[in-house]
């Protein structure tokens, strides 16, 4: 009798759909939105940044991984978010040099060194963005006006300095002074809404981040829809603080991030020296994720109930 | 239709189609059986009869000689024709009695009804199914007259008849429902008179309304049985999810349902004691779906024991496609098979055949923290920090995050996008700290 050849393996036998590069990919396309507006407002040059950055990071990547001989993975989509997202965190006239250098600088020492996809505990664009603007300070703090391509300062940067707000429609549209992919609310949204339908992102992040931003500018006698809607806070809360690999797994450790991200942005813009403080205060809470980890963990089922 | 459920769980697709409408068939007889010493959760049994011997259908070939056990019995009337070790389809090879039959299916004269359950006592009804070999059909294959006999200082008010089949695939329980809802009944009100319980529920996932319809007529004028509708969602049959769900009761952590007052039967299990009490017949066969895109036929069959499942498979048409996998139960948990030549035993709930293409193998990816399976566990475990400890050999990490309460129900695995071997390794750490404590 002939015997047939059976796969043995260990349950269970089916799996999800879903996978890395489907997860990637989904990201992506919710950025478009952001990345079109920019280019609309900002011109070819945005576009320029965001290709040239995108290239860089993939390059990087197959590079560090041909090196140490990892199978190379630029297909899964990792490499293309963490250049998008840092060309959308780039302001519009950057030389496009800077751009591949912060892109680099993002993949080898944000994520590759770290072991690549999943092992970096700093979410690799925002790391990018630091180093650039601490090596350029001036160029990444040039902002052009999509209205007439002149210099010009961000809404925070007016509010700051010149205690001078910006009005509703232009904050949400999008027609304002920022980084590339950050000024348009309504882009991000769209892109946001995108990502929560498909569940690639926890609404508990962006709503305790926003949330937070919300009720402690209002505390301190701020405008909240201002905060919400100026600099890159919509792009950070949907799109950075919600990068799964640098965001807590457990859900109360969620609520936990976002409020103290939010608490950190405020702190930064009120009171620090910068107008802007999203990319730092993500930061700095990723730093933190491993400890919220160990300090959230879920009840077991039937372990405290029972107890007590 | 309001429903009840658990918190976490996923919902993988159902692919019932195939034989949920599909009457249950009695399967024809094989002209051989394997009937293994061993087909529970307990010590095996002791043969009881010798090469040589003639059998008759239902007679006792093996004997429960201790407690946690059940005997095993002749699903044929026929010649034994030896009495060897051989492969079982739960892994190491057991002693197993093998029966040539003789093609008349002569019942044995020990098979005489019970008597009707008015006059029966609680101990009767135990003897009854202890002597019958009954054990959990849902898969777990646990001697079903120890679970109904929980020490004196374990008050139980409570039984529930667990008709989720929440695997995906499998549609037996779904048929038995449909076509024995009597003896389900029947099944329930031994169970509960053999307990001294109150209060029976069946909970039946809501993607078989004709089933919760069925049952639900047949218990509206038993006012101590209620039929529940359960919300579609793995693992809903979970004894501990079921009870959960039902009860809104917690089994304390590494805990026995009765620790909260509930025991949990399968509707197999429930429709064979019933059986047992009316006709007096053993556990000797049992309906199981035959299904999966490699068989020609797909079917819910009534196949005695010890049949092979190169036997039942052929009776369904055979393949239709290179099988990929033979899978003894359904897709989430049930048991990969070397080979064909396994006997269908009591815990049998089905044979699950993929297509080459669908027996794959996955590429793991890193894991990319997306908690999915943290939100999916059923227990609230984060499957993610287990694995990562089994795979780094941290087993007082792995323990003190509680990988003994993973119920291995394989929904973390399931969800995965980076594919990783998630219970596969909590397993392993589950196995690990139990050596560890053995050894201290
Ligand atoms: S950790 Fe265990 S109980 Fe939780 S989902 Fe995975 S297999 Fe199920
Ligand atoms: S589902 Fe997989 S990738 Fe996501 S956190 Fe769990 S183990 Fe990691």
């Amino acid at each position: 009798m002939e015997k047939e050849k059976l796969l043995i393996t260990s349950s269970p036998h089916i799996k999800d759909d879903d996978t890395v590069e489907k997860i990637m990919y989904g990201v992506i396309i919710a950025l478009i939105p952001a990345s079109v507006m920019g280019v609309y407002y900002f011109g070819l040059h945005a576009l320029l940044l965001i290709i040239a950055s995108i290239a860089a990071a993939v390059v990087t990547e197959a590079v560090f991984q041909k090196f140490r001989n990892y199978p190379v993975t630029i297909t899964d989509g990792s490499a293309v978010i963490t250049g998008l997202l840092l060309a959308l965190n780039l302001p519009p006239g950057l030389p496009v040099w800077m751009a591949i250098v912060g892109s680099v600088f993002a993949i080898a020492l944000g994520k590759q060194v770290f072991g690549g996809l999943g092992h970096n505990p700093f979410n690799p664009a925002l790391i990018g963005r630091a180093f650039l603007v601490a090596s350029f300070p001036v160029h990444m703090t040039t902002w052009i006006s999509p209205v007439d391509g002149t210099t010009t300062a961000t809404p925070l940067g007016l509010m700051k300095l010149q205690g001078v707000s910006t009005d509703y429609m232009s904050l949400f549209l999008g027609k304002i002074g920022g980084c590339i992919g950050e000024t348009s609310a309504l882009a991000i949204l769209i892109g946001a809404a995108y990502l929560l339908y498909k569940g690639y992102i926890d609404w508990r992040i962006p709503l305790s981040y926003l949330g937070t931003v919300a009720v402690l500018t209002t505390v301190f006698g701020q405008d909240p829809i201002f905060h919400l809607f100026a600099g890159g806070l919509m792009l950070g809360a949907f799109f950075m603080a919600t990068d799964m690999v640098t965001s807590p797994i457990t859900k109360k450790g969620r609520w936990i991030f976002g409020i103290g991200a939010g608490i950190l942005v405020v702190v930064i813009r009120l009171w620090g020296g910068y107008p802007e403080g999203v990319s730092y205060s993500i930061l700095l809470m990723n730093g933190v994720t491993p400890l919220i980890n160990r300090y959230t963990r879920p009840r077991v089922f039937g372990e405290v109930k029972n107890n007590g | 239709m309001k429903t009840v459920t658990f918190k976490g769980g996923v919902h993988p697709p159902h692919v019932k189609h195939a034989t949920e409408h599909k009457k249950i068939e009695r399967a024809q007889l094989p002209p051989k059986v394997y009937i293994p010493l061993q087909q529970h959760i307990g010590a095996p049994c002791k043969p009881v009869v010798g090469v040589g011997d003639e059998v008759k259908t239902g007679q006792k070939i093996g004997e429960a000689e201790s407690f946690v056990s059940a005997p095993v019995h002749a699903s044929v009337s026929g010649k034994v024709v030896s009495i060897e070790t051989l492969p079982h389809p739960v892994g190491a090879n057991v002693l197993t009695v093998v029966i040539e039959s003789d093609g008349k299916d002569e019942l044995s004269e020990d098979i005489k009804p019970g008597g009707d359950l008015e006059s029966l006592t609680p101990e009767d009804i135990k003897k009854i199914i202890r002597e019958a070999g009954i054990v959990g059909m849902g898969g777990a294959a646990f001697p079903t007259q120890v679970k109904l006999s929980p020490p004196p200082d374990k008050k139980i008010d409570t039984i529930i008849i667990n008709g989720a089949e929440c695997e995906p695939y499998l549609t037996a329980d779904h048929r038995v429902m449909l076509e024995h809802s009597e003896d389900i009944l029947f099944g329930l009100k031994a169970i509960m008179k053999a307990v001294g319980v109150e209060k029976g529920y069946v909970g039946i996932e809501n993607n078989k309304p004709d089933a919760i319809k069925k049952m639900q007529e047949l218990v509206k004028d038993e006012n101590n049985i209620e039929v529940v509708a359960l919300h579609t969602k793995y693992p809903q049959g979970g004894e501990k999810q079921l009870i959960y769900a039902i009860t809104g009761r917690e089994v304390p952590s590494g805990g026995l349902p009765m620790e909260v007052g509930v025991i949990v039967q399968n509707v197999g299990t429930t429709a064979m004691i019933a059986k047992a009490i009316k006709t007096g017949m053993p556990l000797i066969e049992r309906v199981l779906t035959v299904t999966g895109s490699a068989i020609a036929e797909p079917k819910n069959l009534l196949v005695r024991i010890g049949t092979p499942f190169r036997e039942v498979i052929q009776q369904c048409g055979g393949f239709k496609q290179t099988p990929g996998k033979v899978i003894m139960g359904g897709p989430m948990m049930g048991l990969a098979q070397a080979s064909i030549d396994v006997p269908v035993v009591k815990g049998t709930s089905g044979i699950l055949v993929l297509s080459k293409d669908e027996a794959k193998q996955y590429q793991e990816r890193p894991c990319i923290k997306c908690a999915r399976c943290v939100d999916a566990c059923p227990v609230y475990l984060l499957p993610t920090r287990l694995s990562h400890f089994a795979q780094h050999g941290m087993w007082d990490e792995a323990e003190d995050y509680n990988a003994l309460d993973c119920i291995e129900c394989g929904s973390c695995s399931f969800v995965c996008p980076s594919k990783i071997p998630l219970v596969q390794r909590i397993r392993l750490a589950k196995s690990q700290i139990l050596d560890r404590r053995k050894k201290k």
